[in-house]
C-alpha cells in the first residue's frame, strides 16, 4: 500500500463517519420529534376539546341562569299585577287614588320597575290611570298589545314606543266585572329591564340582547348588529329552531371579520329569545393561550432537540477527526519505531560484519608494523611516515569498534527487571566503555561520585542506556565546538533522591529547542546521524522510576542534564538508608 | 619460559593466517584452525594451553564449543574473541567458563597480556591439582 492510497482510504473513512453521523442525527431527530409531536397533538386535542366543552357548559349554565332571572322578573311583574287585580275590586281599582297608592307601593318595592298602572275597558279606553303620563281616556283599541291581552288571561307585550314615544312594554291581566272584560295593565320601565340584560357581560366582548318572534330587538341596540351571509343577524338567529328550555349554541360564526359564538335560549314561553354573543377568541382566550403555549413549547423543544443533536454531532465529528489524526500520528510513530527497530537489527548485523574485516585490516597493519621492526628499514627516509600511517589505520579501526558499539546500544534488548543497582559502578562502566571515544575527540572526563551512595531499585541495563545516551550526547555536543572538551559527571544524594548530572562544555541547546528536547523523534542532528529517540527513551525510563530529568543549557557555554531518582521505591526492600538510620 | 601453545579458532582464514603470524613473531606456538571439526581434532592432538575462540563460527555456536572444550579439558583457558560488542559481555563469558572476552578489532598487546595471564592461571591450577593429587 502506498501513501496516497492510504490517505484516500482515510479520507473516505472520515467522510463515511460524517455521513453515518448525519444519518444518525436525522434518525435521532425524527425519533425524538415524532413522539413529541404525537404527545403534543394528542394532548392538545384532548385538552382543547375537554376545555372547550367545559367553557361551553359554563356559558350554557350562565345563560340558563340569566334566562331564569329574566323569566322570573317578567313572571313576578305579571304576578304583581295579578295579585293587584285579584285582591282588589274593580271599584277600588278604578279609583285613581287607590291606583296611585298601589303604584307607589310597587315602585318602592320593585325599584321603579313599574312606570304606571291603568285600567282599560273592553273598548280600549283607559278608564283609570296612575303614572307620570297623562293617559286617562287614552284609546288602545287598535294597539296590538290590547288585542293580544284580550285573547288571554295574562299578557306581556313586546317592547314598543306606544303613545308616549318611549320604549316600554306592558304587563296586562284580564279581569271580569259586571260581565265585562277589563284589562289591568302596568308599564314596565324599559331601562330597568334593559339593564338586567345589559348586566350580562362576559369577558371583553360578550353581551346579551333579546329579540322577539319577528326578530325585533327588545333591548337597546348597543353593538350595531349587522348581517350574516346577507341576512341580518337577528333574522339569522331567529330562524334557528330552539328546543323548549335548552340553550342552543352556535359556534364559529364568521361575521364582521371575526369568529363569534352565540348562545340562544327562549324567553317568555318562546315569545322572546335571549341571545348572548361573544367573540370566540375572547370566550376561549385561556384555551387559545394554552394552545399558543403548547405550540411555543413544541417549537422550542424541537429547536432544542435539533440544536443539541447538531452540536453533539459536530462534537462527535471533531472527536473522530481528532482520534483519526491521533491514529495517523501513532501510525507514523509506529512506522518510525518500526524503522528504528530495523535500523537496530541492521546495526547489529553490520556491527558484527564490520568488526571482522576491520579486525583483519588492523591485524594486517599490525603485521606490517611488526615487519618494519624486524627488517632493517631504519635507514629508509619514509619509515616514520609508514609507522604513523599504520598507527592511524589501527586507531581508525578501533574507532570503528566504538562506533559499532554505540550503534548497538539501541539494538540491544534491555532487561527491565529492577534490581539493587549501584549508580556509581554503572557510570564508571559507561565511562570506561566510552573512554576510547572521548580520547579520540580530545575530551576529558571528570567524575565526582559521592561515596557510599545507596543502591537504587532499577534495571541496570535501562539505566546504562540512559547514561550512555547522555554521555554520547555530551560528547556529540562538544564535537568541534570546544578544543578543550570536558564532560563532568556528578552523583550526589539529596534527601530521598539521588542526583546525577551530566555536564558538558559543548555548543549548548538553543532555547527554542529546549521544550521539545524530550519529544520522540525530535533531533537537530543531520539526517542519518541521530534518531531523535535517545532522550525520549531516557525521559521514559527516568519517569518510570518516579524520577525526573531536566535540562539547562546556554548556547556556546554548555549543557547540563540533571536526573533525580528517588531512593527505595519498594518498602519491603531492606536498604542501606534504613541501616543508616 | 617455555613457549605458550595457543590455538586460534576463527572461520576467517585471512584473520587466522595473519594473526597467527604475529603471535608466532611474539614467540607463541600457534595452531590456527578455521573449521569447527578441525578444532576438536586439533585440540585432541595438540592439547593447547590457551584457546582464542571466535564466538561466531559456522556450524556451531562459540558458546557451545566453549562448553564442550571445557568439558574435554577444564585446565585449558579459553579467551573469547568477538566482533559483536554487545552480544556477550565479559561477565557472561566468564560465568560460562571463559577466561576473558576480547573485542575485535584486537589490540595485540592486550591479547598477549591476556594470554599470559591465562597461562599463568592455568599453571597455577595445574600445580594446585598436582599438589592435591600427591
Amino acid at each position: 500500500m502506498n501513501i496516497t492510497d492510504n490517505k484516500t482510504t482515510q479520507m473516505t473513512g472520515l467522510e463515511y463517519y460524517r455521513l453515518f453521523i448525519k444519518k444518525m442525527v436525522i434518525l435521532l431527530v425524527i425519533f425524538s420529534l415524532v413522539p413529541l409531536l404525537l404527545i403534543n397533538t394528542v394532548l392538545r386535542h384532548y385538552f382543547l376539546s375537554s376545555y372547550s366543552d367545559k367553557v361551553m357548559e359554563h356559558m350554557t349554565e350562565l345563560i340558563q341562569k340569566h334566562k331564569q332571572n329574566i323569566d322570573n322578573f317578567l313572571q313576578e311583574r305579571l304576578n304583581n299585577i295579578r295579585v293587584l287585580a285579584s285582591s282588589n275590586s274593580m271599584e277600588q281599582l278604578t279609583n285613581e287614588d287607590f291606583l296611585k297608592k298601589n303604584l307607589d307601593i310597587l315602585q318602592k318595592e320593585y325599584d321603579n320597575a313599574f312606570v304606571d298602572l291603568g285600567i282599560v275597558d273592553i273598548n280600549g279606553i283607559q278608564i283609570a290611570y296612575a303614572g307620570k303620563y297623562k293617559l286617562v281616556s287614552a284609546n288602545y283599541k287598535d294597539s296590538t298589545w290590547f288585542n293580544q291581552a284580550l285573547k288571554s288571561k295574562y299578557y306581556i307585550s313586546d317592547v314598543f314606543l306606544g303613545l308616549r314615544g318611549q320604549p316600554h312594554f306592558i304587563v296586562a291581566v284580564k279581569k271580569q266585572w259586571n260581565n265585562k272584560d277589563y284589562i289591568i295593565r302596568a308599564t314596565i320601565d324599559f331601562n330597568t329591564f334593559n339593564s338586567m340584560v345589559e348586566k350580562i357581560r362576559i369577558g371583553a366582548t360578550g353581551f346579551a340582547f333579546i329579540v322577539n318572534k319577528t326578530g325585533q330587538l327588545q333591548t337597546r341596540n348597543m353593538y350595531n348588529l349587522q348581517t350574516i351571509n346577507g341576512t341580518s343577524v337577528l333574522d339569522f338567529l331567529n330562524k334557528i329552531d330552539l328546543q323548549k328550555e335548552d340553550v342552543h349554541a352556535v359556534q364559529n360564526l364568521q361575521y364582521r371579520g371575526k369568529e363569534f359564538i352565540f348562545f340562544i335560549v327562549s324567553l317568555k314561553e318562546g315569545q322572546w329569545r335571549l341571545i348572548f354573543q361573544q367573540e370566540q377568541g375572547d370566550a376561549f382566550s385561556e384555551l387559545y393561550k394554552a394552545r399558543q403555549m403548547g405550540i411555543i413549547i413544541l417549537l422550542c423543544g424541537s429547536i432544542g432537540v435539533i440544536l443539541i443533536y447538531y452540536l453533539m454531532s459536530r462534537k462527535m465529528i471533531r472527536f473522530i477527526e481528532l482520534s483519526e489524526q491521533q491514529r495517523e500520528k501513532m501510525n507514523e510513530q509506529l512506522i518510525e519505531s518500526g524503522k528504528l527497530a530495523s535500523i537496530g537489527e541492521l546495526a547489529a548485523g553490520i556491527a558484527h560484519e564490520i568488526n571482522n574485516p576491520v579486525a583483519i585490516m588492523v591485524e594486517e597493519a599490525g603485521w606490517i608494523q611488526d615487519l618494519l621492526k624486524e627488517e632493517d628499514f631504519k635507514d629508509s627516509e619514509n619509515v616514520q611516515e609508514f609507522s604513523r600511517s599504520l598507527l592511524q589505520i589501527k586507531l581508525q579501526g578501533m574507532r570503528c569498534k566504538d562506533i559499532t558499539f554505540k550503534l548497538l546500544s539501541f539494538a540491544r534488548k534491555t532487561d527491565p527487571r529492577a534490581v539493587k543497582t549501584q549508580i556509581n559502578d554503572l557510570i564508571e562502566e559507561i565511562v570506561k566503555l566510552s573512554k576510547q571515544r572521548a580520547k579520540y575527540s580530545h575530551i576529558e572526563i571528570k567524575t565526582e561520585f559521592e561515596q557510599d551512595l545507596p543502591e537504587l531499585m532499577a534495571s541496570p541495563s535501562e539505566l546504562q542506556q540512559v547514561f550512555l545516551n547522555l554521555f554520547n550526547n555530551a560528547i556529540d555536543a562538544i564535537g568541534t565546538a570546544n578544543d578543550e572538551g570536558m564532560v563532568s559527571i556528578v552523583t550526589k544524594r539529596t534527601g530521598d533522591t539521588v542526583l546525577i548530572s551530566f555536564s558538558d562544555n559543548g555548543q549548548g541547546i538553543p532555547k527554542s529547542n529546549i521544550a521539545r528536547i524530550f519529544d520522540p523523534f525530535f533531533t537537530t542532528k543531520p539526517i542519518g546521524k541521530g534518531t531523535g529517540i535517545g532522550l525520549s527513551i531516557c525521559h521514559g525510563i527516568i519517569k518510570k522510576l518516579g524520577g525526573d530529568i531536566t535540562v539547562s543549557s546556554e548556547v556556546g557555554i554548555g549543557t547540563t542534564f540533571e536526573l533525580t531518582i528517588p531512593l527505595f521505591l519498594e518498602k519491603d526492600t531492606e536498604t542501606p538508608l534504613f541501616k543508616e538510620l | 619460559m617455555s613457549q605458550i601453545k595457543v590455538m586460534l579458532i576463527d572461520d576467517e582464514l585471512e584473520f587466522t593466517s595473519i594473526f597467527s603470524e604475529r603471535l608466532i613473531l611474539r614467540n607463541f606456538d600457534v595452531i590456527a584452525v578455521n573449521k569447527v571439526e578441525d578444532a576438536f581434532t586439533k585440540l585432541r592432538e595438540t592439547l593447547p594451553d590457551v584457546i582464542l575462540l571466535d564466538l561466531k563460527m559456522p556450524g556451531m555456536n562459540g558458546i557451545e564449543m566453549l562448553k564442550i572444550m571445557r568439558r574435554f579439558d577444564p585446565t585449558i583457558e579459553i579467551i573469547i574473541i568477538t566482533g559483536h560488542a554487545l552480544g556477550l559481555d565479559k561477565e557472561e563469558a566468564v560465568s560460562m567458563g571463559a577466561f576473558d572476552r576480547l573485542l575485535k578489532p584486537l589490540d595485540i598487546n592486550e591479547v598477549i597480556k591476556t594470554i599470559e595471564q591465562a597461562y599463568k592461571k592455568k599453571n597455577l591450577e595445574q600445580r594446585f591439582l598436582k599438589n592435591n593429587t600427591l
